[in-house]
């Protein structure tokens, strides 16, 4: 079984918490010793981004993040060596790279890489169903769980692609437009009932998420978990400390204690 | 999608899962326009009598060998940029928008869809490089003028791919209401398709002005390349004639060098903005910083079509320094009276290459725009 479904399992219908941040931001220890936080805070999950010089799909937060680490001269192997590094460390957590199709075609052996070094999935911001075929068999080949996004203007046909062509979960962004905290998102209960209809893997909630009350909200609408960026990019800037948001988000998930 | 976007290995459609369906409703309007006779006659009316189209086919008579250009730079706005904003500007009110968004470098592509926003009255926004914000001040005032917000773009190294980013960026939450009008035949399926149909009129008016005043083909067709919009306009009616087809791109400060805008013949293969096409990046995928004297071919990736045309070998892709530039800008203003965009020089200078090495050669040249944007720069450079 895999680490996300072993996590889902484990959660017994509690929400998933997924924390994001991204790689070598702002430098490699620093990084690496915010991902032990993000754990040790209580995240179920651990998203993180591989940095692009373009990043089409995010907001200031966490485009101001990705040139921070490429400005620290990061490079996608020490991105691997950072997940190599969270996986020995937490042995059970899933963690999943979120990054941008022209990262992945750079490198050959971008998803044996990632898989080598204990990554379990693999979302590419720039990949819809429509061109994702090709780029999920590699990672299948590999053994990475491809990540698809679903919006609430998904229409049926993808949806029901998207099922067939992921695992892990399903990334269902909250609102329209990019990653950030600028504005809440809209939980919408018939994306999750639409995806589940068609068969997708479990629906988490992305984009928007900043609050206690969203993560409530989100799991409401059926969602199986969330996933949290800008606003814990936004908290280690501010250098507050990222165990106790995490607490404190990871609390509104539900009954702590169907974890136990 | 109903095409399939595809230029050979290249093109598709690669946009966040959220912007699929914005591009597929865009799809839909252009092949149902395609097919409608009220949308044609509407497009041909304003491209004749509000953009001055047919524009003229110009023998040059002082510069050496048989060159012929199509003044694009005749058109209104200045530039072969006015063909397709019209386009688009008709499409995105077919599709019930009312606002239009656009990304410039440095403003031609800006000025030519706020023409397009004040004429068919949207409200638009253009997404500009705050570095070519200060640097271009007079065609933000145009764009102002005719109504269009600018927006400075101050991400990334804060020129036009960083406002191509930003565009997407904006497109992402208002496509319910908003059409991104591309500038140029790049970027994700439908653009490149449909920015090459909105532009083919260069070259079929050019085709028939040739076999009109000469009785025959040209031996070899010229255009710069940035994006791509203007030789793909120019080469579309030719591809099938036995003529050679030569695309010109920015060699900046030399290929040998970094300062260079050369994505066909120093790029590699790559993913940006939506396409599948050859990129200028670092060996792990990061954007490069591209150089050119002219803004309009300063740009890291390429229209997916050219870099078919080049893996396929119906057409040739060659560079032109800022230096050959400035010198072919200069010859035609003094042998011929005009001013030419420096974007469209590089081809001139390409074809005066040609023109010495075959002196019989009948040559077309795509003069894409005209050189009043440049003129300030010119004489800061040439004095």
């Amino acid at each position: 079984m895999s680490r996300y479904a072993d996590m889902f399992d484990r959660l017994n219908g509690q929400g998933a918490f997924g924390a994001f941040l991204m790689l070598g931001d702002p430098d490699l220890e620093t990084s690496a010793r915010r991902l032990d936080a993000l754990v040790e805070g209580g995240a179920d999950m651990v998203e993180v981004g591989i940095p692009f010089s373009d990043p089409v799909a995010d907001g200031p937060v966490i485009q101001a993040a990705a040139q921070r680490a490429l400005a620290a001269g990061v490079r996608v192997g020490d991105c691997f060596d950072l997940i190599a590094g969270f996986r020995q460390h937490h042995p059970h957590v899933p963690i999943g790279i979120l990054t941008y199709a022209n990262i992945v075609v750079a490198r050959a052996g971008f998803m044996s890489d990632a898989a080598e070094a204990g990554a379990d999935s693999l979302l590419i911001a720039d990949v819809p169903a429509l061109e994702a075929e090709p780029f999920v068999r590699d990672m299948e080949q590999a053994g990475i769980e491809p990540v698809l996004i679903a919006a609430a203007n998904t229409p049926e046909p993808t949806l029901r692609r998207i099922a067939e062509l992921s695992s892990a979960y399903t990334y269902c962004v909250s609102r329209a437009g990019i990653t950030g905290t600028h504005a809440g998102g809209q939980f919408d209960a018939a994306l999750i009932h639409r995806l589940t209809a068609a068969g997708a893997p479990p629906p988490v909630f992305g984009f928007g998420i900043s609050a206690p009350e969203h993560v409530g909200a989100a799991l409401a609408a059926g969602a199986k978990g969330v996933i949290c960026g800008s606003a814990i990019i936004d908290c280690a800037q501010r250098g507050g400390d990222l165990r106790e948001i995490v607490r404190a988000l990871k609390a509104a998930t539900g009954n702590e204690s169907a974890t136990q | 999608m109903r095409l399939n976007g595809r230029f050979g290995r290249f093109g598709g459609c690669f946009v966040p899962e959220i912007l699929v369906p914005a591009l597929e409703q865009l799809e839909g309007a252009f092949l149902a326009a395609q097919h409608d006779p009220a949308f044609a006659s509407e497009l041909n009316e304003l491209l004749a009598n509000y953009a001055g189209r047919p524009t003229p086919l110009t023998r040059c008579r002082n510069l050496p060998g048989n060159i012929y250009l199509k003044r694009e730079d005749l058109l209104h706005g200045g530039a072969h940029k006015t063909n397709q904003v019209l386009g688009q500007g008709l499409l995105a009110r077919r599709m019930g928008k009312t606002r239009l968004i656009a990304e410039t470098g440095a403003g031609q592509h800006g000025v030519a869809t706020a023409i397009v926003g004040a004429l068919l009255g949207f409200e638009t926004v253009i997404y500009m490089g705050a570095e070519d914000v200060e640097r271009q001040k007079l065609n933000v005032f145009r764009m102002q003028l005719m109504g269009a917000q600018v927006v400075p773009v101050e991400s990334g190294g804060r020129t036009l791919k960083d406002a191509i980013n930003e565009a997407l960026r904006d497109w992402s939450a208002s496509f319910e209401t908003t059409h991104y009008l591309l500038g140029t035949a790049a970027g994700p399926h439908p653009f490149p398709t449909m920015v090459r149909e909105f532009q083919r009129v260069i070259g079929r008016e050019a085709r028939a002005q040739m076999l009109d005043q000469t009785g025959r083909l040209p031996d070899a067709v010229i255009a710069c390349v940035g994006g791509g919009s203007n030789a793909i306009g120019l080469f579309a009616d030719f591809l099938d004639d036995p003529v050679r087809l030569v695309g010109v791109e920015a060699a900046g400060k030399g290929l040998d060098g970094e300062e260079h805008g050369a994505t066909l013949l120093r790029g590699t293969h790559g993913i940006l903005h939506g396409a599948e096409t050859y990129v200028l990046q670092d060996e792990e995928g990061q954007i490069a910083d591209t150089w050119s004297v002219s803004a309009g071919l300063d740009y890291p990736a390429v229209g997916p079509e050219h870099a078919h045309l080049k893996d396929s070998g119906r057409a040739e892709y060659v560079g032109c320094t800022d230096a050959e530039a400035l010198a072919a800008f200069k010859a035609l203003a003094e042998s011929e009276g005009i001013l030419c965009a420096f974007e469209s020089a590089h081809a001139l200078a390409h074809a005066l290459k040609l023109a010495e090495a075959e002196p019989d050669s009948a040559i077309l040249v795509g003069l894409s725009g005209r050189g009043d944007k440049d003129v300030t720069q010119a004489q800061a450079l040439l004095a």
